[in-house]
């Protein structure tokens, strides 16, 4: 494991994915309200890119005629055939226990706190005054 | 036999398959892309007019679609047009890199099979054909045409299915199930004579709207969710019409592609319709075979959308019952639901078994070899 330089913060705006390369595996990364997740880019059904899926919230209704809609953004919905995950945890809503797209660890950091290291930054070049987005892998 | 339920599982290196995909969605950029194929007599009409169809919609679907155009997120192509609309992105995205040898191309749009007016629907059938032809048969070695008839004008769709028959080029005559009678009334027969007289397989792909509910009389459905099921049983209704009337009687010759019906309900049809045939034999007299043997012996399906049973080997029994030969992959790209050949029917198969299925049944119900 080691923390991979992906992005700078400020190219990943709220609410917007983006699909990085990390050691030759893509990655889908989310700025969630300002927090940053990341899931492995491709859907463990068919394979499908992930990171081109719609960001949606959780529509509930626990019973006729009343319905709830929460967690706007949270929920990743495969760009192919619409199988919904939890962009905090790569669980499917469908079958959580069985169905997972692997998660990895993401993190908001300052350069001045990564020059500091260790890091990898393959693409991205450090400044100590700008924010970036970590990925373990 | 031993089974493998792994749904991950990988296919060995040497057993790498050169595909036959039955279903691959091309789309005109805009209607306006067929004007030039379109017989001069009706430009007037297709400037002024354009869709009148059989269904009160003309532009919309009465089911809202779950993904723009249908589709997939990422086949729209990045030089713009539809998901469908760009040969080379198609080959980009779809048959290099997952090795098609021959893809059969079913076009649903604009639905010139469904047009109110005979006189337009032949014209704008011809257009489409000949569209195909152009745009992508001849641009494309690859990939195969499908002749889109005018199904409410049988005797139109026979002088279409002769024209595009002599041309060659393309694999099937396209119908669908849903239309103003079922498909296996007398005023249909003429284009089964025609497919089995220039020796072209029929093809049935989903859909076709009549204005009726698509739920066979239960009224009109609520959700997508609804409509996409039923097009298994609008699938059983139609092949249930045609084996009674006795169609397969009256055409020894034709065989039929039922494709993206699903294949769970095959097995069970052909249960049903034995016992039914069975009991009621006074009520048809034409159909001198058991149906099951008709499902088994003059019709193959497609796989996709692919059944996905809990338990993975079931798929294998689902093969048993409805036979090896008969099952034929088709991926329905770019459609949202469409299948990806490497992970679609995820059960073991032997190496022939699997080249039956993604390529060589077919390479025998097509003729393409
Ligand atoms: S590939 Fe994601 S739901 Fe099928």
């Amino acid at each position: 494991m080691a923390r991979h330089v992906v992005l700078r913060a400020a190219e990943l705006p709220e609410g917007e994915s983006r699909i990085v390369t990390v050691r030759g595996r893509e990655i889908a990364v989310f700025n969630l309200g300002g927090e940053f997740f990341a899931l492995v880019n491709r859907c463990p059904h068919e394979g499908a890119p992930l990171g081109l899926g719609l960001r949606v919230g959780l529509s509930e209704s626990d019973r006729p005629g009343c319905y709830s809609h929460s967690r706007p953004g949270e929920l990743l919905r495969c760009p192919w055939h619409g199988w919904e995950f939890d962009i905090r945890t790569g669980q499917s809503w469908c079958e959580p226990s069985r169905l997972k797209a692997r998660a990895y660890a993401a993190t908001r950091e300052s350069g001045a706190a990564l020059v500091k290291g260790p890091y990898v930054a393959e693409s991205v070049p450090v400044a100590v005054q700008e924010e970036y987005v970590v990925v373990e892998v | 036999m031993t089974v493998d339920v792994d749904p991950r599982l990988a296919v060995p290196a040497d057993a790498k398959l050169r595909l036959v995909d039955c279903d691959i969605h091309p789309i005109v950029r805009s209607t306006a892309d067929l004007r030039p194929y379109l017989d001069p007599c009706w430009h007037d009409y297709f400037d002024q007019f354009g869709n009148f169809l059989v269904s009160p919609y003309t532009e919309a679907h009465p089911y809202p679609k779950p993904t723009p155009a249908l589709s997939r997120l990422d086949t729209w192509p990045p030089g713009g047009g539809p998901p469908g609309s760009d040969l080379d992105f198609m080959r980009a995205q779809h048959l290099d890199p997952h090795d098609i040898e021959i893809g059969v191309l079913q076009v649903l749009w604009p639905t010139a099979a469904r047009q109110r007016n005979l006189g337009y629907a032949a014209a704008l059938c011809s257009a489409v054909n000949d569209w195909q032809a152009a745009e992508w048969l001849a641009r494309e070695k690859r990939l195969r045409g499908s002749i889109m008839v005018s199904q409410e004008d049988a005797g139109s769709a026979a002088a279409e299915i002769a024209r595009c028959a002599r041309r060659g080029g393309y694999a099937q005559v396209m119908v669908m199930p849903r239309n103003l009678e079922p498909m296996g009334r007398r005023r249909y027969w003429p284009i089964f004579q025609a497919a089995q007289e220039h020796d072209i397989t029929l093809g049935c792909h989903v859909g076709g709207l009549n204005g009726y509910a698509v739920t066979g009389g239960a009224g009109h459905c609520s959700f997508y969710a609804e409509e996409k099921d039923s097009n298994g049983f609008a699938m059983e209704a139609m092949l249930t019409s045609m084996i009674f009337e006795g169609v397969f009687e009256a055409f020894p010759r034709l065989r039929m592609v039922a494709i993206e019906a699903g294949l769970g309900w095959v097995p069970a049809l052909g249960w049903r319709l034995d016992d039914l045939w069975q009991r009621f034999r006074g009520e048809l007299p034409a159909v001198r075979r058991p149906p099951s043997d008709t499902l088994r012996e003059r019709l193959w399906y497609t796989t996709q959308p692919a059944d996905e049973p809990e338990d993975p080997r079931h798929l294998r029994d689902l093969f048993d019952w409805i036979g090896w030969d008969r099952v034929c992959f088709a991926s329905d790209y770019p459609h949202w639901d469409s299948d990806d050949p490497r992970h679609a029917l995820p059960v073991q198969m032997s190496q022939a078994e699997r080249r039956a299925i993604f390529r060589d049944n077919a390479m025998a119900v097509y003729c393409l070899g």
